[in-house]
């Protein structure tokens, strides 16, 4: 039982680490805020670009949709990091890391958005229409704020799966948690910064669930 | 055009959906002031040729003129020339994240670019006229189906238009529902407005307009006033349909 305590819970180690994983901590709330905002709103974008079918874009978004829901977000991650200096382009591991998250999840956001745009009844249309509305005046004061209630249950169970893969940013040494957990693991040779590192996941994303249970709750009215 | 004697001109309307040939050259003419029932079985091509007035539909051939402006012609303003179509549906069509004031105002705000008082206003006014003024910022959903249907009329007057269209506006009510929006209908009328009625509502059709169209395999098989249609129509087909929706 002491081994275990001294292994898992100890005190000595956490104190020692803690400011390091605070500081993880940090950026991992920067990184998934940046991937959640970057990631619905570009996913956002594109839909309500795509439900004005002109054909060529909407072939370049759905072969846009189609790549990214495939890669894992990984393999962004990695390309953009240690693929992009090739071409020229040096970004940071951060950049790397949101651009990676971000547009993995713009893709399924984009699939959400859209499967909301075309639940929406054609008589919503027609009479938005009827009345002198513009397509892009419809779209954006009738269809959208009806969409966007529809996808918030497709939304959330997506968003909270990919910007956990935050954690994924330890790959290209993004000081987030659980690369500052790891490297004090290995000085310490003990894992209780790793206990104390899945606490600090939990107090990120226990409240992110619980607010998406909350927003399904209060939008998430099927009409 | 203000004095041009008909508000709505109709000639040789044509429209397919694929194969099928839903109206076969239709022509119609109606005068500022009229109220035009349109009756017949369904899948006549009622609702299309109604829906064709403001191209919801897109005629396949013909001539369309709302008030000398040729809606039918390519490159016309349709959203301006809309807003002089005023257009009620079977399923009333209200935006259920709106409230009923949210409703009528909408295009109020980005048509014709109220100020949101300016809009909201009038809005009140339209929802006055229908007999709604205590259930302005009630939401669709909390609103009766007849209700519904008054606040989506106030939603098309509130542009001021000068034709209204309504398509079946009382087939989807309970039928205690139905006589709140036939009386908005009769004040519309009493007040001078320009309507086309697609309807079932055998007793509207008999008192409610000026003229009645009987429609049959996308064409207008007869026309002429409620009178004569209804107790000495010249079709075996007139006959046959009125027989068969008067003693259902």
């Amino acid at each position: 039982m002491g081994r275990l305590a001294e292994t898992f819970f100890n005190a000595e180690v956490i104190a020692t680490y803690l400011p390091a994983l605070l500081s993880g901590f940090r950026v991992t709330l920067e990184l998934a805020a940046a991937v959640v905002t970057l990631g619905i709103l570009l996913g956002l974008a594109l839909a309500m670009l795509r439900a004005f079918r002109f054909r060529l874009l909407n072939g370049l978004i759905v072969a846009f949709v189609d790549v990214f829901r495939t890669l894992p977000q990984l393999v962004v991650m990695v390309f953009a990091y240690f693929g992009l200096p090739y071409a020229g382009i040096t970004i940071s591991a951060f950049a790397a890391a949101v651009l990676g998250l971000a547009l993995v999840l713009a893709a399924f956001a984009e699939e959400a958005f859209w499967a909301a745009i075309t639940a929406i009844p054609r008589g919503q249309w027609e009479a938005a229409r009827s009345t002198g509305l513009s397509f892009g005046q419809a779209l954006a004061s009738v269809v959208m704020p009806q969409a966007v209630r529809i996808a918030i249950p497709l939304l959330t169970n997506r968003t909270i799966a990919i910007t956990k893969g935050t954690a994924l940013a330890s790959v290209i040494s993004v000081p987030e948690i659980l690369d500052k957990a790891q490297s004090a693991m290995s000085i310490s040779a003990n894992a209780s910064p790793l206990i104390v590192g899945a606490g600090l996941y939990l107090a990120i994303f226990g409240p992110f669930v619980v607010a998406s249970r909350w927003l399904e709750r209060r939008y998430g009215w099927i009409i | 055009m203000a004095d041009a004697p008909f508000l709505l001109e109709i000639d040789g309307l044509h429209k397919s959906f694929g194969d099928l040939e839903v109206l076969k050259g239709v022509s119609l003419r109606v005068r500022p002031r009229e109220v035009i029932i349109v009756i017949g079985p369904s899948g006549s091509g009622k609702s299309t040729l109604l829906r064709c007035i403001n191209r919801l539909e897109e005629p396949t051939r013909g001539v369309i003129r709302v008030d000398g402006i040729e809606l039918s012609a390519r490159g016309v303003d349709l959203n301006r020339a809309r807003k002089d179509i005023g257009m009620v549906f079977q399923a009333f069509n209200l935006y259920p994240h709106l409230t009923a004031l949210g409703n009528v105002a909408l295009a109020l705000r980005k048509v014709l670019r109220m100020s949101r008082q300016e809009a909201e206003a009038r809005g009140r006014r339209m929802l006055e006229r229908v007999g709604l003024a205590d259930k302005a910022s009630a939401y669709p959903g909390e609103l009766s189906g007849g209700q519904q249907q008054r606040v989506a009329i106030a939603r098309a007057l509130a542009l001021e238009p000068k034709l209204m269209l309504f398509d079946e506006p009382t087939s989807a009510l309970d039928p205690e529902l139905v006589g709140g929006v036939l009386r908005v209908m009769r004040d519309l009328r009493d007040e001078g407005m320009t309507m086309v009625v697609v309807t079932h509502e055998m007793s509207f059709a008999r008192d409610g307009g000026d003229r009645v169209l009987f429609m049959d395999g996308g064409e207008v098989v007869e026309e002429g006033p409620p009178s004569t249609i209804f107790r000495n129509p010249a079709h075996q087909r007139t006959r046959e349909f009125l027989q068969r929706v008067l003693h259902a």
